[in-house]
């Protein structure tokens, strides 16, 4: 090993596990907001298209620090009259929980416009022809337009969660014990601040790599019997 | 809301909001320049050209700001070296350090940009730009770098928005940019969500006057006239 990690590899590596989590944890949360984000921005009620296209101008607008901030500090006040209400002595938002909402949150409204082109993507014939099958529409987007949708997303998706990945660093700032935390403990111990961040930025690169052949995998396996244009 | 408290702490948040302006305007436009001879060689035909900048951009797209950004400000001082060269008042300083790391950041990403946009210069006005005789380096600065300036700038705009929301993170390394000044309200008035909403809308209003100059700009410089469509 190049690095003398002062014995605080498993230190880092727990930060590892934590950053993981955390990622996955808000890529759930934020596929989820993104489809709903999409459904509702394609819809053809007025209202829920100016809800969908509110979200994610808001969301994406505004830095993904301040909604971490803004999700952790901000929902004090909230949680604790939701406390009162449910007759519990107190009730707050972990930094996990917070970090999962902000981050979530913050792809779901990139995602919506992922979505929203994918939707828009499928040829119209497809939902015509599961209208004239009977279909209902929940059923015609589950069978129908969703199988195909994920072809079309993954690309833009799988930079969106790259991204994240990066972003769950941000979490470190509320006290989250993930990588970056993690190395920051390491720093005050240690005196040897660039060493530890050399590390975590290297251990980033490396979830990077693996996320960056997951999608490789995954984009192959989404375009079974789909010609690729000769390279 | 407490709306009386806003008003009375805004100018603290409107100089935090300069600070921002200023550190985006600088990065933006040092990364650009920065980026140009790295872009031109990610889009050579030389192979080792090629792949001499791309360790450059893999390391500063593959790790997160916070990290590039305690790496400058902190992971620094831990050599000697530095610190007693004649750089260290700078990068003992929040801001230049700041500065330093955002210009690297970002121009790894225009980097790729001016790639993209040189890639997608249509072949055949480079070989017509040939054809007249003119040299590898005219046409470079005549036809190809114009025409990837037009094709690059919608996405230059996407990454100087990126960047204005990354400029939060400087106040992690103690700059009092937006970000920072409404932190450094809240710790005086224990008022969190006055003061993140008031900086989330200041941010979205610099985002939108933003993409409304580039929407001019992009028009000056007469982009859709020049897709042949």
């Amino acid at each position: 090993m190049i690095f003398d990690l002062h014995g605080f590899g498993p230190a880092l590596l727990a930060g590892t596990l934590m950053t993981i989590q955390l990622a996955l944890a808000s890529l759930a949360l934020g596929l989820v907001l993104g489809l709903l984000g999409a459904l509702a921005k394609t819809s053809p009620l007025k209202p829920l298209q100016w809800l969908g296209g509110t979200y994610s101008t808001l969301v994406r607008g505004v830095p993904e620090l301040l909604w971490v901030l803004l999700i952790y500090f901000g929902t004090v006040g909230l949680m604790r009259s939701l406390a009162d209400l449910l007759g519990m002595e107190s009730l707050e938002l972990s930094a996990f929980a917070a970090g999962t909402i902000a981050l979530g949150l913050c792809f779901g409204a990139y995602a919506t416009e992922v979505f929203r082109g994918a939707i828009l993507a499928i040829p119209k014939g497809h939902r015509e022809a599961g209208l004239a099958l009977g279909l209902s529409a929940p059923r015609i987007f589950w069978r129908l337009i969703l199988p195909q949708m994920w072809r079309i997303a993954l690309p833009g998706l799988g930079n969106l969660f790259m991204i994240l990945m990066k972003d769950t660093a941000l979490v470190s700032v509320i006290g989250l014990e993930e990588l970056m935390r993690r190395s920051q403990i390491a720093v005050t111990a240690s005196k040897e601040p660039f060493t530890f961040y050399m590390v975590a930025a290297l251990i980033y690169l490396g979830l990077t790599v693996v996320a960056m052949i997951g999608l490789h995998f995954l984009e192959r396996r989404a375009s079974r019997g789909f010609v690729r244009s000769a390279a | 809301m407490n709306w009386d408290v806003i008003v009375q702490y805004l100018p603290r948040l409107l100089d935090g909001a300069v600070l921002t302006l200023q550190l985006v305007a600088i990065s933006v436009l040092l990364g650009l320049i920065l980026a140009l001879p790295m872009g031109i060689a990610r889009a050579s035909q030389n192979l080792y050209l090629r792949a001499l900048p791309y360790a450059y951009i893999f390391f500063f797209r593959g790790t997160p700001l916070l990290v590039q950004l305690f790496l400058v400000y902190y992971g620094m001082a831990q050599f000697d070296v530095v610190r007693q060269s004649a750089l260290w008042p700078y990068l003992r300083d929040p801001y230049w350090c700041a500065i330093i790391t955002m210009t690297l950041h970002t121009a790894a990403y225009i980097a790729e940009i001016i790639r993209g946009a040189i890639q997608a210069v249509p072949p055949g006005e480079v070989e017509a730009a040939r054809a007249l005789g003119m040299s590898r380096t005219q046409t470079l600065l005549h036809v190809t770098l114009p025409r990837a300036i037009r094709i690059g700038l919608p996405a230059y705009s996407n990454e100087v928005i990126l960047m204005l929301k990354a400029s939060a993170l400087a106040s992690t390394i103690t700059l009092v940019e937006l970000t920072g000044a409404a932190r450094t309200i809240i710790a005086r008035t224990y008022l969190p969500v006055e003061f993140f909403f008031a900086a989330g809308v200041i941010y979205l209003i610099i985002a939108f006057v933003l993409v409304q100059g580039f929407k001019l700009l992009e028009r000056w410089l007469r982009v859709d006239a020049c897709q042949g469509r």
